[in-house]
């Protein structure tokens, strides 16, 4: 049995994927079923909302990491938001930070899609 | 000298790592380790234990992985054992998320987080076997070797 789910909500034109449980190289398959199935309908203004995540490995790291750019590509982007400081800590690890739009809060996450629809963290080309 | 071993016996399959991390957590806490310490191990060996699934038996789950704890005065040391291919060390790179992020990658960083949350990670083989090592040591034990 999975210990491991996602909810989704709309606001506006973002969805937001809510994560509950523990994600892993078992559970992330899950993950990647739920940004797919954005993709599929269109709906690529994606905010993952982190609070109820407990845990997370590098398998699900990848399925933000395979995403990205395809969504980002089609005019969205993922924004993360909530994170516990024990699953923020993992992010921060790989650099994620560098690559992702990861901020407190939730509504902070949905207001930059109305603000900044395309906006993007640092890629390395900033001036 | 050890003074506690513990040993979980798992099939290779990714359903079961949620056992071993709840394996590793337990004796780690019991032995005294910080919560970020425990945090950091149980990642780690979650991790080296997804390599030997997806690496070393190929997604095959019809084999067995031991993980032993393995609890001694100054750190704690977890062998992750498998009879699958032998992980090459010398082929590590560290990897670069843009790269990554560009090709679309979905996989790569395991190796990468277990070398920055343990103090020391080595690999060995032994006849048919691999071994992975994951060593934390004590705050105040001396010897770290990132």
């Amino acid at each position: 049995m999975s210990n491991f789910s996602v909810g989704f909500r709309s606001s506006g034109p973002v969805t937001i994927l809510d994560l509950n449980g523990e994600l892993d190289a078992h559970t992330a398959s899950e993950l990647e079923a739920a940004i797919q199935r954005c993709k599929d309908d269109q709906h690529v203004k994606i905010v993952v909302n982190g609070d109820q995540l407990q845990y997370i490995s590098s398998a699900g790291l990848g399925v933000f990491m395979a995403y990205i750019e395809e969504v980002r590509e089609a005019g969205g982007d993922i924004k993360i938001a909530s994170l516990q400081p024990k699953v923020f800590n993992v992010f921060d690890l790989l650099g994620f930070p560098m690559l992702f739009d990861i901020v407190d809060q939730e509504a902070e996450a949905v207001s930059k899609f109305e603000s900044h629809p395309g906006a993007q963290p640092g890629n390395g080309s900033e001036s | 000298m050890a003074r506690s071993v513990h040993t979980i016996t798992i099939p290779s399959a990714t359903r079961y790592l949620e056992d071993v991390r709840r394996f590793v957590r337990r004796h780690a806490t019991r032995a005294e380790f910080s919560v970020e310490t425990v945090n950091a191990l149980q990642l780690a060996v979650d991790e080296a234990c997804a390599n030997v699934i997806e690496h070393a038996y190929g997604g095959v789950e019809s084999n067995s992985i031991d993980v032993d704890v393995v609890v001694k005065r100054d750190c704690l040391t977890v062998r992750i054992r498998d009879e699958g291919e032998p992980f090459i060390d010398a082929a590590y790179r560290e990897p670069d998320i843009f790269e990554y992020a560009s090709k679309k990658k979905s996989g790569g960083f395991g190796v990468h987080l277990m070398r920055k949350l343990a103090d020391r990670v080595e690999y060995r083989s032994r006849g048919k076997s691999n071994i992975c090592c994951l060593t934390m040591y004590r705050q105040d034990a001396p010897q770290k070797n990132r």
